[in-house]
């Protein structure tokens, strides 16, 4: 289960309560389980709200020839129908590129887009209100999968390269080529909580929404942009999150522009919540991919050059595409040093919901294809793949540089510990001796196989965009002594807001309770980037800290003066300000430096320094630095039907010096079964119409508590430290774990290639669900029995 | 003809006349009360952030002078169902609605689950807490194993589970103190509020009948044929809450006590149409132990709790998991209208997709179990893509009787292999008074093509679910004579459990 890390435990006890290091509990976990935790929906309603409904298109693509919404209009409880033509600024609510409608003036483009919305006093009364609309369409053809958009050529822009050496070349040098392709499913975020934003109008053209977003200025940006008014006019204030996983990147700015739309057009606070199915049939997923590689390798397993063509469903407009693509390609080397590598990225434009961000954003797919290319060396050379791996390490961090830590854009790989994990976990987790004993019970087991695969992790942090990688916080310190705190960041559940609030105890030296966390708010904290890349506790506690470094000073000055010291002799320390010999208790200084007319508020500001990109030369530094981390998973399957399920998950995942362990495992654990439950039993199906056919829980499967493997060893990289210097050096912990679950994918894979007496290579594509392994299964029989190796397909 | 409903929330009394009768529980509890605690994560019973925990009064004679406590799914429950039960929210076992209390001031089962880390984004918590809770109530005993089944009608996204594992297994041991005390206080109160007997109720044109005799039931269905039945509601819930359908009549068969009976005699297991699958689960469990497993993947314990076989049969669905094994067992189906029995196997129940052989204004009573299946006869194999709380994509049960090596009794039945529960006739024949060997099993693989042709839907194709239910029989095979954990996966006996 999950054990803290000894050193934490032991740890000599903490002059104060709740600084860095402490593995405390969310700072909501209270609220949490007695309900009192305030989501959007829960927000007392203003007298008068009024519910929004959004209407969807019944076509993937369409000429909408008439909208007759008379009858819509007439219905009891409509105070408003709202479409393209009531918009009183911009039709528009993409993230980037312009290309997202709020409502589309004139041609559909996905099953399930939001056609135009209905506002009434119940919701039951808005959406049977929508039911009475007269659609005519006019149907378009649709493309609705990678394979329609590439015969179509239908690309959201020219493919895009990333290269370095000569891949062709070394491929057609080396003494063993293998190729192949990989077919890796989506993924919906399944947020517990759906989308809302509540809207309400003030004086002037004001607008207070409040929503469930990462990303609370994109939101504001937003409905400032639909109701034509400055940014200034729009307030956006987010909680917490219900979950977010990246789906509430972009995806909330819908419901907040047609909240905030009704309450224009009514001058009535209004409020659009989805619910599960339209939440599910109106969002963006995780992108689907179709991987193409080839790779030339030596005896040992070396990869000596490597091509790869990703394709991937992108959706009916950009979204985030764009750097979900980038960040696939920057990740299709995983841990790997490449000499020779392309890697091309085909955008798909599709008639189906524009893919979004989700935890790895193109990361997990593009590190899948990696992992298949060393799978299949491993396979044709008759060797163990955790081998394969290590052969093709990135060199340590401490080697001198042979070149070899360059990454296929440019990026000198300058913090590579995976070696030392790699070696740890092998250790802790048996691998070696469970691998081989593995392959005996198989042999004696005719139904039941097992498999075994031990993965590692190397995941970039930064945004790639590299304006995005700033963040700003506000301190208070009232005339009590008592602290609030505020910065861009937002709460989704990773405990961004207690690890915060911990960096600002530490710098204050003061106990965590003196800390109050309050809502993000753009009229706090102005301009903020979303809440994602990992980034939130690196940039917002930076920002944090300079912020209460801003006040430490302040006082130092003054405390100095007073008593006749130094600034630099004036120490924080255990509740206590101590000048010199004196000391005073935390609150008594500020007692004094207020009544003596000390600035007792400061904003802070973070810029991530060292990162560069250039798109056109696909060269730069895209990441300040990288997390590391490794699993082993040990699965089952039953060939006779598929089903399969997890037995043993061994983790060690380097989170730096961490700011909080519990909050780090939490997220490990967490992200390792989202990963698995992505690669596994989670499956979306859309029918030849373009409509999405799992947009429920009832159809959707997520995992489940009996599908975490009874034994999850986990632990932190106690060596872990940042050679960067970012917030108490830790890592970002929010998305690499995620990819830990890509160990599943490949332990089942064992598990198949087990029926062929692992002579047969058994291209298992994702999701891995019961009837992808069995057909896996029945393939890999097959191509045994007249002795097709497949390794080599 | 209006009575109010009435019914314990957190312990106060509640009447309420003034909501359509279709209003579920946490619409009522959301919009009406302010309880904004249970949260609505899907609307259709599947992700647990609704539960709750009802207590429905028990204890022989006149005086039911106890609550059994059960999780339930609020956001398809209808508020009528309430009348004369108890309902507690997250709010009933914390300080109430306001601020949240300090950790200290929390109830132990909540306080567990800050202990272990076992929320992040908090929105599911509730739920979870409230299964837990249940449990706690009922001083259920919790190992690694149980505890999955206890959580698993409640989803995470966050966790992994693992430290909500933690939290709930760390409440073996610590006890209710006052529970027993609460419970009987609480029985009271509802006996003094609300009469046992039936309920009508309308509002807005819309009627709601909850019977309690059986005589009563059937008149009332006679008169109101178009009438919805309703027992637990986990599907009918869905029709209002998913489809949006306006439910005119509504008549409720959980309160008719003659229908939530469950009797054996020498040769036949009766369960009444009431009877929810959690309460059916022990007397099938112990008879035959795989439909047992196959009753436990159900759902949730919260659709469990409140689903009935009788409605599982009755709503013809072809992927309803109880039809298959029933079959399989050679069940009969009571049916009655008016003061009329009828009797039918139940295989010939299903006509064809959404019809079956039930007569306007006539209801199920009934199934009828012959008991001469031995333990180890009947298997049943659920193939879904996850393995609990999931719809079938194909359930295959047998009930082969091997004599001197030779099959001498064969029923097989399989749901999602048709528009239909349906019997593999083709299959059946290929292998009666034939020798139990490979040759045989293999020899009777081509008849399932004679007896289903499945379809492609998001749950499989129809090609795997024909290569699939043909492995079923291979699996039987195989088992006939050797331990299961050489074959499964999930359930008793499972392999690396």
């Amino acid at each position: 289960m999950t054990e803290l890390p000894a050193r934490e435990a032991t740890r000599a006890a903490p002059a104060i309560e709740g600084g860095v290091r402490a593995a405390r509990v969310h700072d909501s976990a209270v609220k949490h389980v007695s309900g009192t935790a305030i989501y959007t929906d829960d927000i007392p309603e203003p007298p008068g709200t009024l519910q929004v409904y959004l209407a969807r298109s019944e076509r993937a693509h369409a000429q909408v020839v008439s909208m007759d919404l008379a009858a819509v209009r007439a219905t009891d409880g409509v105070a408003a129908v709202m479409t393209a033509g009531d918009i009183p600024g911009a039709n528009d609510i993409s993230p980037m590129a312009g290309d997202d409608p709020l409502f589309p003036a004139a041609v559909v483009e996905y099953f399930g887009q939001s056609l135009f919305g209905v506002a009434a006093e119940t919701v039951e009364q808005a959406r049977a209100a929508a039911a009475q609309a007269e659609i005519v369409y006019d149907d378009l053809p649709a493309l609705l999968t990678i394979e329609d958009a590439m015969a179509a050529e239908s690309l959201l822009e020219p493919p895009y390269t990333m290269a370095k050496g000569d891949a062709a070349a070394a491929i057609a040098n080396a003494p063993h080529v293998i190729e192949g392709r990989i077919e890796i499913g989506g993924q919906e975020h399944f947020y517990l909580e759906g989308q809302a934003a509540l809207a309400v109008p003030g004086e002037d053209e004001d607008m207070t929404v409040h929503c469930s977003s990462q990303h609370p200025s994109e939101i504001q940006h937003t409905v400032a942009k639909v109701l034509d008014v400055p940014n200034h006019s729009v307030t956006v204030e987010v909680r917490r999150m219900g979950g977010g996983f990246g789906g509430k990147e972009s995806q909330g700015n819908l419901p907040a522009a047609a909240a905030a739309l009704a309450a224009r057009l009514t001058g009535r606070p209004a409020k659009c919540v989805y619910d599960r199915d339209d939440d599910m049939l109106l969002t963006g997923k995780r992108h689907d991919f179709r991987i193409d590689y080839r790779a030339g390798f030596d005896g040992a397993g070396r990869i000596l050059g490597v091509e790869f063509d990703q394709a991937l469903r992108c959706g009916m407009s950009w979204d985030l595409s764009g750097p979900i693509a980038d960040r696939a390609m920057f990740h299709a080397d995983n841990c790997y040093s490449l000499p020779n590598a392309r890697i091309t990225s085909y955008r798909c434009k599709t008639h189906t919901q524009s893919n979004t961000a989700f935890r790895g954003f193109g990361g997990p797919q593009g590190m899948i294809g990696m992992e298949r290319v060393i799978d299949q060396i491993a396979a044709a050379l008759d060797r163990d793949p955790a081998e394969v791996r290590a052969v093709n390490f990135y060199p340590h961090k401490d080697t001198a540089d042979d070149g070899g830590k360059i990454a296929p854009y440019g990026m000198v790989v300058e913090d590579c510990i995976i070696s030392d994990i790699w070696s740890e976990l092998a250790g802790t987790s048996d691998y070696a001796a469970r691998r081989a004993k593995i392959r005996d019970w198989n042999a004696a087991s005719p139904v039941l196989k097992r498999g075994i695969a031990m993965t590692p992790v190397k995941f970039g942090i930064s945004f790639t965009n590299t304006t995005l990688n700033q963040a700003g916080a506000l301190v208070h310190v009232y005339n009590d002594g008592s602290i609030h705190l505020n910065h861009g960041g937002t709460e989704m559940g990773q405990g961004l807001f207690v690890k915060v609030a911990q960096v600002v105890a530490s710098e204050f030296q003061v106990d965590l309770d003196r800390v109050k966390i309050t809502a993000t708010t753009t009229g706090k904290v102005p301009n903020t980037s979303a809440t994602a890349a990992s980034s939130g506790s690196d940039l917002n506690g930076m920002a944090a800290r300079e912020a209460v470094g801003k006040i430490k000073r302040r006082l130092a000055d003054f405390l100095a003066e007073q008593y006749q010291a130094k600034p630099a002799d004036v120490r924080f320390e255990a509740g206590h300000v101590h000048i010199g010999g004196e000391s005073l208790p935390f609150d008594e200084a500020i007692g004094k430096a207020y009544a003596a007319r000390v600035s007792l508020s400061a904003t802070g500001f973070y810029a991530t320094p060292k990162i560069r990109w250039d798109k056109a030369t696909a060269q730069g530094r895209p990441f300040f630095y990288c997390a590391y981390g490794a699993a082993v998973t040990e699965v089952a399957i039953d060939t006779l039907t598929g089903e399969n399920r997890l037995l043993r998950v061994d983790i060690l995942h380097d989170v730096g010096k961490s700011l909080n362990p519990a909050i780090d495992l939490g997220q490990i654990e967490g992200g390792f079964v989202q990963g698995a439950g992505w690669l596994t039993t989670e499956e979306l199906v859309w029918d030849d119409r373009g409509r999405l056919m799992t947009h429920a829980p009832s159809t959707y499967k997520i995992p489940a508590c009996s599908d975490r493997a009874p034994v999850m060893n986990m632990r932190l990289f106690d060596r872990g430290e940042n050679v960067e210097d970012t917030i108490y050096r830790s890592k970002a912990v929010g998305e690499p774990p995620l990819m830990l679950g890509i160990s599943a994918l490949m332990a089942l894979s064992d598990a198949v290639a087990s029926v062929g007496g692992y002579e047969v290579y058994p291209f298992l594509d994702a999701p891995a669900t019961p009837e992808r392994v069995l057909f896996a299964v029945e393939r890999v029989r097959a191509n045994a029995l007249v002795g097709v190796s497949g390794a080599a397909a | 003809m209006a009575q109010p409903i009435t019914f314990l929330l957190n312990g106060a009394v509640e009447t309420v006349s003034d909501v359509p009768p279709t209003t579920t529980l946490l619409q009522f509890l959301r919009r009406h009360k302010g309880l904004t605690g249970t949260k609505e994560g899907c609307a259709e019973g599947d992700c647990g952030a609704c539960t709750i925990v009802l207590g429905d009064p028990e204890g022989d004679g006149a005086l039911r002078d106890t609550l059994r406590h059960r999780a339930a799914n609020a956001c398809i429950l209808f508020l009528p169902m309430m009348h004369g039960r108890s309902v507690t929210t997250v709010e009933g076992i914390g300080r109430g609605a306001g601020p949240a209390p300090n950790a200290a001031e929390l109830h132990p089962v909540p306080r567990s689950f800050v202990d272990c880390h076992a929320s992040q984004c908090g929105f599911c918590t509730p739920g979870f807490v409230m299964s837990a809770y249940a449990a706690w109530l009922e001083n259920e005993p919790l190992d690694k194993r149980s505890v999955e089944d206890l959580l698993a009608g409640n989803l995470c996204r966050c966790t992994g589970y693992g430290p909500i594992v933690d939290a709930t297994l760390a409440l073996n041991g610590v006890r209710p103190t006052d529970g027993e005390a609460t419970a009987t206080d609480s029985a009271r109160r509802l006996q003094d509020a609300a009469d046992r007997g039936a309920l009508a109720y309308e509002h807005g044109g819309q009627r709601w009948y909850g019977p309690t005799t059986l005589d009563e039931l059937s008149a009332l269905y006679e008169a109101n044929p178009d009438a919805t039945i309703v027992a637990g509601a986990t599907d009918v819930g869905l029709w209002v809450t998913k489809q949006h359908r306006r439910l005119d009549t509504v008549i409720d068969i959980g309160r008719v006590r003659a229908l939530n009976e469950l009797t054996v005699s020498d040769d036949t297991l009766r369960i009444g149409a009431g009877v929810t699958c959690t309460d059916a689960y022990e007397a099938i469990a112990e008879r035959w132990p795989d439909f047992g497993e196959l009753l436990r993947r159900f759902g949730g314990r919260q659709v469990r709790n409140a689903g009935t076989i009788g409605g599982n049969i009755a709503n013809g669905s072809p992927i309803g998991d109880s039809p298959p094994a029933l079959i399989a067992l050679g069940a009969t189906l009571v049916l009655r209208k008016g003061d009329t029995r009828r009797r039918l196997p139940l295989e010939a129940f299903f006509l064809d997709y959404g019809k079956q052989d039930r007569q306007p204004g006539e209801f199920v009573e009934a199934v009828e179990i012959p008991l001469d299946t031995g333990p180890e006869e009947l298997k049943c194999y659920k193939i879904s893509k996850r393995f609990d709380q999931d719809i079938s994509a194909l359930c295959g049960c047998f009930n082969l009787r091997i004599e001197d090596g030779a099959v001498v009794r064969a029923r097989i039945a399989y749901g999602g292999m048709a528009a239909t529960p349906k019997r593999a006739v083709a299959v059946e024949a290929a292998l009666l008074g034939r020798p139990w060997t490979e040759q045989t099993v293999a020899a009777a693989l081509p008849a399932f093509a004679e007896d289903f042709t499945p379809i492609d839907d998001m749950r499989a194709s129809a090609g795997y679910r024909l290569l699939a239910a043909q492995n079923l029989l291979r699996r039987y095979f195989h088992e006939s004579g050797r331990p299961l954990r050489e074959t499964r996966l999930a359930g008793r006996e499972a392999a690396f459990a």
